[in-house]
């Protein structure tokens, strides 16, 4: 990449022009792996590739911006910067120049939940590349969710394993800072046994959530359910309608009128 | 980027009645909900279910007669993607004991559940581990686990009310009985639900719910189950092999027609291999790539509804498949973001859906038909929708998430619909200060294969999990219990499946005699189409390109 450059020549600018056809007047140029292709400007990268022609096999999951299967970098003219976007959720730009990255291989320690620590000398048995971080800072340049990367490497590094997971919560596990970390880190795979170690571990368990269930293993609602599944239509209509409703802005510790069913 | 001047001239209306609509909920008033009998009403008239020709009735297999969409019903009257008389069924290529179908949450729960009853897993996945619907759920999981106010016998009543009372009753109970179970599952295995210090889980309404018991996780709910399941998956790699990119197009039986495995398809080197099973858990989710009636979709790419058409050939008949779900709720500006689903959760927070002008016209949290209807109709015979800019004859809702903010405290809609926020942002929208321009979507097939409780069919050794099943949410399906259902479902039939195939001899001799029935079928209800199925993946094939395809025939590498 680096070579283009040098030339004084950028590269986009070479490539044979199509003729454009007369009927739409929308379309921009953009370079697929290096190729040209006219595409409307609204479309997206995902869509500008099945405009293109393409059938979509790797590189396309939910498109919905959530999956991180379509893990896209990209130049545009004039810049020396690597920009990077997931395809179904970034707009393309005139004379961009894009490749999609489906997949990077990346470390990933096999453990059990169990037996870890929310802290520093668990994260390091497991993942010990992360002393060669560096801090350059390259995966939070690089994360196409905004996610301040290498501040939660960071926090693992610290063991703040609670802070780690926070942070990274939003990531979608793309790979695009595990490609681009010179410290050959990756970072989805750290911030994923932090978050389970988080949820785990570290955050108190609900115990309400302890009592229903010994509630229901009790036998507790075996009777009331087995009245509503044997109830006729009529019955269970007028239970519904008129089932008493938590009010919206209702305190969390609000108790209804009837409780025989609780 | 952003509004344009258009729409912005329009949101000064909703801006206008806002702070009216913000005291009116604050002081507890509602906008009035629909009886039961106008409910009816409104589906019947506004519905697309409804339409005329929406459905056809099946001219072959377990449930000829039944009438579904069309676009299914086309999957349906298909020939197989494979001649039966090609597959060399003495070349097996994998063995296992239990072959999960499916890659999503269902299918991933069925797969951890059954290696704990012994089994050695395979899962096979069209796309990669954890592409699918599952990923996408935002808004949360549903289950009464606060014993103070809530018990599953109103969480039942609730699923009856939202499913019109024809859900099968059975599976209703099953459900909301392992609901507290499963969240206690998903906390032991690490997902990271919104708590309160003590440990409390944040719990929220969703429509049609008349406790709060929405337990969810920011707005990726679903993708923090998701991913956390298949981490999980991940850390029993000696256990429970995953194969990626490689859908079943077909499955396998004994001669006696217990169900043995499945012929998966490469997707990237084109060719068929065999599956040899014990047993099959089909967990291959839904069909909104299907794109019924046109209509534009919030499914993840692979949602062809595979598994309805492997299942029925192989004789399930189906349920409640009639009924599609449309999420009132899906963008509609920018283009970009066409189909994408708003969490629900924007309503349970508080959002009015308003008109053009302005004026609220249905109350936020009836069931998401009775919501998509009354969109539709305010759209249509109202004609208070507000126009998509660039879109002749296309129009829209205000969803207005600003009402939360105000109602919940500056801050509230970037914290707890983080992904949405920056979606928006990128669009230079601020969801916290503009409202959102909405449309129903194609969200969800509400019936598929039936089943029992224990995930167990009409067919030995088959075993069906999440979306591709039918019976539980009736005919609509509340916000909430889809995560719920595949959960709870996925690791039942992870358990039968698994005690099965551990208890199971070894396989006799493999066939497809099922797909040759079929066939016959379809010749003698003289359907002569050329069409195959099951689908697997959707084409958006840019026309023009495809006209410009003119190789003669496939020789060698040349297409």
């Amino acid at each position: 990449m680096s070579t283009a450059q040098a030339d004084p020549v950028p590269i986009q600018q070479v490539q044979a022009e199509q003729i454009e056809s007369a009927e739409r007047t929308d379309l921009i140029p953009i370079f697929i792996m290096g190729k040209r292709y006219s595409v409307p400007s609204t479309l997206t990268i995902q869509k500008a590739f099945e405009y293109a022609g393409y059938q979509l096999i790797r590189g396309c999951g939910c498109r919905g911006g959530i999956c991180g299967a379509c893990a896209t970098v990209y130049r545009m003219p004039d810049s020396q910067k690597i920009y990077v976007g997931l395809a179904c959720q970034t707009v393309v730009q005139p004379n961009m120049y894009l490749a999609m990255v489906p997949f990077f291989p990346a470390n990933r320690a096999t453990y059990d939940l169990s037996e870890l620590k929310a802290d520093a000398p668990t994260l390091l048995k497991y993942y010990p590349e992360l002393l060669k971080c560096m801090g350059c800072n390259t995966c939070t340049k690089s994360c196409p969710m905004d996610i301040p990367v290498m501040e939660y490497i960071s926090a693992a590094l610290r063991g703040d394993v609670e802070k780690a997971a926070e942070i990274s919560f939003p990531c979608v596990m793309c790979g695009i800072c595990a490609s681009r970390c010179p410290a050959e880190l990756a970072q989805y795979n750290i911030a994923i046994m932090c978050r389970r170690i988080t949820g785990a571990h570290v955050q108190p368990r609900a115990k309400h959530l302890q009592d229903m269930i010994e509630r229901i293993e009790s036998g507790r609602y075996e009777e009331s359910l087995n009245r509503l599944m044997s109830a006729d239509l009529a019955t269970l209509r007028s239970l519904y309608v008129e089932r008493e409703m938590e009010p919206h802005t209702a305190d969390e510790m609000w108790e209804p009128q009837e409780k025989q069913f609780l | 980027m952003g509004y344009p001047a258009e729409l912005m001239e329009l949101i000064k209306k909703v801006e206008r009645t806002r702070p009216e609509r913000v005291a009116r909920k604050k002081a507890g008033e509602e906008f009035p909900a629909l009886s039961l009998d106008e409910r009816k009403v409104r589906l019947e008239k506004y519905h697309p279910d409804y339409r005329p020709d929406a459905l056809r009735e099946l001219k072959v297999g377990p449930s000829k007669g039944y009438s579904l969409a069309q676009e299914v019903a086309d999957q349906f009257e298909a020939r197989s993607r494979v001649d039966p008389d090609k597959i060399d069924l003495n070349e097996i290529h994998y063995e296992t004991d239990v072959l999960v179908i499916g890659g999503g949450g269902a299918g991933t729960a069925a797969a951890l559940l059954a290696q704990e009853q012994g089994a050695r897993v395979i899962i096979a996945t069209k796309l990669r581990h954890g592409d699918a619907n599952t990923m996408m759920a935002e808004g949360g999981i549903q289950a009464a686990t606060k014993g103070w106010k809530d018990s599953p016998y109103y969480h039942y009543l609730d699923v009856m009310g939202g499913g019109h009372f024809e859900n099968d009753p059975e599976l209703v109970k099953t459900m909301v009985l392992e609901a507290p179970r499963v969240i206690g599952w998903l906390e032991r295995l690490g997902c990271m639900f919104n708590k309160w210090q003590d440990g409390k889980l944040f719990t929220l309404h969703g429509a049609g719910t008349c406790r709060k018991r929405m337990h969810y996780a920011g707005d990726m709910t679903g993708a923090e189950i998701m991913r956390t399941l298949r981490d999980e998956c991940r850390n029993r790699v000696k256990q429970i092999g995953v194969l990626e990119f490689s859908p079943a197009v077909e499955l396998l039986t004994d001669e006696k027609g217990v169900c043995s495995g499945a012929v998966l398809y490469n997707l990237e080197t084109e060719e068929y291999f065999l599956v040899k099973a014990k047993a099959v858990v089909m967990a291959t989710g839904g069909s909104g790539r299907l794109h019924i009636q046109k209509f534009m979709t919030t499914n993840h790419y692979g949602a062809t509804g595979d598994g309805l058409v492997m299942g029925y050939r192989l004789g399930v008949g189906v349920r409640f498949l009639h009924a599609t779900q449309y999420h009132p709720t899906g963008a509609v500006f920018p283009e970009q973001a066409e189909g994408l689903l708003i969490t629900e959760k924007v309503r349970g927070a508080g959002a009015n859906l308003v008109n053009v002008d302005g004026n609220q016209f249905v109350f936020e949290r009836e069931p998401r038909d009775i919501e998509s209807a009354s969109i539709i109709r305010e759209c249509t015979k109202i004609g208070k929708g507000v126009p998509v800019p660039g879109q002749q004859g296309k129009f829209g809702v205000w969803l207005d998430s600003p009402m939360i903010d105000l109602l919940e405290g500056e801050g509230t809609v970037e914290r707890e619909f983080p992904a949405k926020y920056i979606l928006f942002k990128r669009y230079g929208i601020d969801i916290s200060k503009l409202p959102m321009l909405i449309y129903p979507t194609l969200h969800y097939q509400n019936g598929g294969l039936a089943y029992n409780p224990d995930g167990s069919t009409t067919v030995p050794g088959f075993y069906v999990a999440g979306e591709v099943g039918g019976g539980v949410h009736g005919a609509n399906r509340l916000m909430g219990n889809s995560l719920l259902d595949i959960t709870v479902f996925g690791r039942l039939a992870g358990v039968t499946a698994g005690q099965f195939a551990t208890s199971r001899g070894d396989v006799g001799k493999i066939t497809v005699d099922h797909v040759r029935r079929y066939h016959k079928e379809l010749e003698e209800a003289g359907i002569a189409t050329d069409r195959v199925s099951p689908m697997v993946l959707p084409d958006y094939g840019n026309p023009d390109v495809k006209r410009r395809q003119w190789t003669t025939t496939y020789v060698g590498t040349i297409r």
